[in-house]
């Protein structure tokens, strides 16, 4: 990463000093509210980082990509409520049924492109809801209670606050890096490659679909994890996790975050849900004056956060492509 | 059996309000190349208009002419604040911004109505049942909807296929520069379709009100069904979306009256009553996912685009 | 005598009520450069199409390199040798020079399930790349991004893309469209050069590159390939210059 000082790096790092640094804050001050909200930031924060690897990165717009936070939490919920409480259980079981969703869904829907594909992802995830829905052993529409977080012997404790905190933090860095990683490798070129071109990827040679698929399953297992994280955090699951505002509240963060950069959708979790607890502070209407604001981010602020910073620091001529990538950048 | 006819009318009925939904929104891909997320929103603008006008006038038929006139306004209105400024941008652009749109419209309707929804009934007149047959009696409003959307199929037809208004969508659907370059006013083109799509919504939203609840968020649940129709029928065709929406709503009408029973024969009892609903529910995905296996463009893929 | 490299027997592709080729059947030679020339519209894109496997034919085969190629997908077709440029530009806008052309060379380096290593710093694809933009004259515009590329450096890149890709055949679609006299000048001297090593059907509306070029010439009208022979021939040829030559006032420049 460009270790350049700019405002962009500058506001990454004093955010990242701030995350490490709350959970002291919390525990001094007793004021547990801001652990809460953000160790929700951060699970969601990773699960619009899995849906950037698709969105930003392979410009495939999944509308769907909640139904794996839920598929991931329901996994976590039903193991938990059958007596598997065993995290070293729970945790692969939850990745791997992501990943088996993720591989059946991209299967059908990457035969698709374009506003095809934005809508059967969004046609999916509703199945996947009312699957959950109709899940009555486990809560159905009102969802499942879980009476145990889950377990990882004596030296993990989940169910302490600030342990927990760290654990999603963390987890959150290593996919972070781990994305980074990913885009910047060769299978990284070929899904860039794919979203910028994909008449001359497969001109030059390259079988896309493979990989596109490929990438979806990665993005689906994250988000997956993310869903485990969730469950944990609110000892509770439903399929409101999977309902498709959820997935539209997640485009939102990359979007509003920046696409295509590694620490945009960590931004733009942050900039959302402080932007909502703000606003539902000042009106119990709040999202009257979201939805416009979204709008004119679409319009104005394309790029988002990370592209207003990164054009006050780096004024340039830039593609004129909309949804332009950031390569190898920070 | 009768039974079964009653559900297949209901089906139809069903299938004809998707077809208000899909043509609308197929029409505003087709010639816009917008995606719209937000008609779902017009839909229930639609319905919460008809529930206060005929509470107001006292006249259920006066009160849905002027919600429908008001959903038209209203959809011209997005279409010149928000709207324009969308086209030819990307598609996620037209998703990110017609999502904000969802939500405003959510809770601009919340603020001026309320959360609790509202309920519309019909008048006496239309709340009878007719004999169609010896031992069926079926309600006459539903019977009025059919042919309502019936109608505005044909007229829809015939504005596409037989009119200068119509010839000119289809130009634009398949060259937009050239029509621009006709010294046709594109901008003015482009506001009275979408005024169309949103009268469509609103239609189907007020026809829809006396029998569903009026509620916050009654646009969503139906708009999806509505995309797995225009996947179904194929992007920007109208009579891809006319058989679609038949195939989905008799699908979805015909797959919750029976397969409860088709899975009591599988299933043991409990298991059966529990899963039935949603697996019912799971149907017309399934649908639409096997219809994508055989033909990814849909049934009638438009191919100029 | 030795097998043609590329053969097409009766080739034909019909969109609706138009026939975009009729018939077509033609041979190239391994080491021939056989130009393709003919009025707009007389269907040499969607030949190149149907070569390149973009477009499905009605009826006919196409055999390459020995193997039937006719229902293969496009990437294939890249991997056994067939490398095409096209008419309309077509790069990768967000990327440098460099990074379009390593992934050329990344397309024919075995598979990319590589997950960890970064690509930009492996030299595996990095100098394959340089020496491809070195060998078309971009050597020093490596790092700029396409989008801040001439349209002159477009079409030179898109020769470098097909090259790195190391092919036996190359597709070019009017590789001159819209150079410059010295920009087509540049075009001609390293197509010449590249003669010497690879087989090339070329379409062009540049007379003069063509005759210059070319080993034989066919004209496709309507569809139809109605003459084939060698350059001297064809400029003969009466039917050739009613249906084409003759209305070929000065040659298009950009």
């Amino acid at each position: 990463m460009i270790a350049a000082l700019n405002a962009r790096n500058l506001l990454i790092s004093a955010l990242l000093t701030f995350l490490v640094l709350l959970p002291v804050y919390a525990n001094l001050s007793g004021n547990y509210f801001l652990l809460t909200l953000f160790t929700r930031i951060l699970i969601l924060a990773l699960a619009a980082t899995s849906l950037n690897l698709i969105l930003g990165y392979g410009g495939m717009v999944s509308f769907g990509h909640a139904a794996y936070l839920g598929i991931g939490g329901y996994a976590i919920g039903i193991l938990a409520s059958e007596g598997v409480t065993s995290g070293f259980v729970q945790w692969p079981v939850a990745l791997a049924v992501s990943a088996l969703a993720a591989l059946v869904i991209g299967l059908l829907c990457l035969r698709t492109r374009g506003v095809y594909f934005i809508m059967i992802t969004l046609a999916f995830a509703q199945m996947i809801y009312y699957l959950g829905a109709g899940l009555a052993r486990y809560g159905g529409d009102d969802g499942l209670t879980i009476q145990r977080r889950s377990q990882f012997g004596s030296w993990l404790n989940l169910s302490n606050k600030t342990v927990f905190y760290y654990v999603c933090l963390a987890l959150l860095l290593a996919t972070i890096y781990f994305v980074w990683r990913l885009v910047n490798s060769r299978f990284g070129m070929v899904i860039q490659g794919a979203r910028s071109n994909e008449r001359r990827m497969r001109s030059i040679g390259f079988p896309t679909v493979r990989y596109r698929l490929t990438c979806f399953v990665i993005a689906g297992t994250l988000c997956g994890l993310s869903g485990a994280l969730l469950a944990n955090h609110t000892d509770f699951v439903s399929p409101a996790m999977m309902y498709w505002t959820r997935s539209g509240d997640l485009i939102v963060m990359v979007v509003l975050g920046g696409m295509a950069s590694s620490f945009g959708p960590l931004i733009g979790a942050v900039a959302l849900l402080v932007l909502e607890e703000a606003l539902s502070g000042i009106t119990e209407y709040w999202q009257i004056i979201l939805g416009p604001l979204l709008l004119l981010v679409v319009l104005f602020a394309r790029r988002g956060i990370d592209g207003l910073l990164d054009a006050a620091a780096f004024p340039r001529v830039s593609p004129t492509k909309p949804l332009e990538a950031k390569v190898g950048r920070g | 059996m009768i039974y079964f006819i009653e559900q297949c009318l209901n089906g139809l009925q069903l299938g004809m309000m998707l077809f208000l939904l899909a043509a609308g929104l197929t029409l505003i891909f087709g010639i816009m190349d917008l995606v719209n997320l937000a008609h779902g929103s017009l839909y229930m603008v639609g319905a919460y208009f008809a529930a206060t006008f005929v509470a107001w006038t006292d006249n259920f038929l006066f009160g849905a002419a002027l919600a429908l006139a008001a959903t038209l306004l209203v959809g011209m209105a997005v279409e010149v604040v928000a709207m324009r400024r969308l086209y030819g941008r990307d598609h996620l652009d037209h998703v990110l911004g017609t999502f904000g749109l969802i939500l405003f419209f959510n809770e601009l309707v919340r603020l001026l109505w309320g959360p609790a929804g509202m309920t519309l009934s019909l008048p006496a007149w239309l709340n009878v049942a007719v004999p169609l047959l010896p031992d069926l009696y079926y309600p006459l409003y539903r019977i009025v909807i059919i042919a309502a959307t019936v109608m505005v199929a044909l007229f829809l037809y015939g504005l596409v296929m037989r009119t200068r208004l119509g010839m000119l969508i289809r130009a634009g659907a398949s060259n937009r520069e050239m029509v621009g370059a006709l010294g046709i006013n594109i901008t003015l083109l482009y506001t009275l379709v979408f005024g169309l799509g949103a009268a469509l919504a609103g239609l189907a939203g007020l026809m829809q009100a006396p029998i569903l609840t009026v509620q916050i968020g009654m646009g969503e649940n139906i708009l999806i069904v509505a995309f797995v129709v225009i996947v179904i029928g194929g992007i920007g065709s109208i009579r891809g979306a006319f058989v679609a929406s038949l195939f989905v709503g008799m699908v979805d009408t015909i797959g919750r009256a029976f397969f409860p029973d088709l899975l009591r024969l599988v299933l043991a009892r409990d298991a059966a009553a529990t899963a039935a609903p949603a697996m019912s529910s799971m149907l017309i995905y399934v649908l639409m996912a096997a219809v994508l296996v055989l033909r990814p463009e849909g049934l009638f893929p438009v191919s100029n685009r | 005598m030795a097998e043609p490299l590329l053969q097409i027997e009766g080739l034909t592709k019909r969109f609706g009520g138009v026939v975009a080729s009729d018939q077509i059947s033609l041979a190239v030679s391994d080491g021939e450069l056989h130009a393709i020339i003919g009025p707009n519209g007389a269907g040499k894109t969607t030949l190149i199409a149907q070569l390149s496997g973009e477009i499905a034919s009605n009826s006919g085969t196409i055999r390459f390199a020995g193997a039937d190629i006719t229902v293969l997908p496009t990437w294939r077709r890249s991997r056994l040798g067939l490398a095409r440029s096209f008419q309309i530009t077509s790069l990768f806008p967000d990327f440098t020079a460099l990074d379009n052309v390593a992934l050329a060379v990344q397309a024919h380096a075995g598979h990319s399930f590589r997950f960890w290593g970064d690509a930009r710093r492996d030299a595996r694809l990095r100098q394959p790349a340089m020496a491809a933009l070195d060998r078309v004259g971009l050597g020093e515009r490596a790092d700029v991004f396409v989008s801040n590329l001439s349209h002159g450096e477009h079409r030179q890149l898109e020769i470098a893309m097909a090259l790195a890709t190391r092919p036996r055949m190359l597709l070019l679609d009017e590789p001159m469209a819209g150079m410059s006299p010295e920009q087509s000048a540049g075009m001609v001297r390293m197509l010449r050069e590249l003669k010497q090593e690879l087989t090339i059907l070329l379409i062009e509306h540049d007379m003069e590159a063509v005759f210059a070029l070319a080993d034989r010439i066919t004209v496709l009208v309507y569809g139809r390939a109605i003459a084939v022979g060698s350059p001297d021939a064809i400029r003969a040829n009466p039917e050739v210059r009613d249906a084409y030559l003759g209305e070929q006032q000065v040659v298009a420049h950009g």
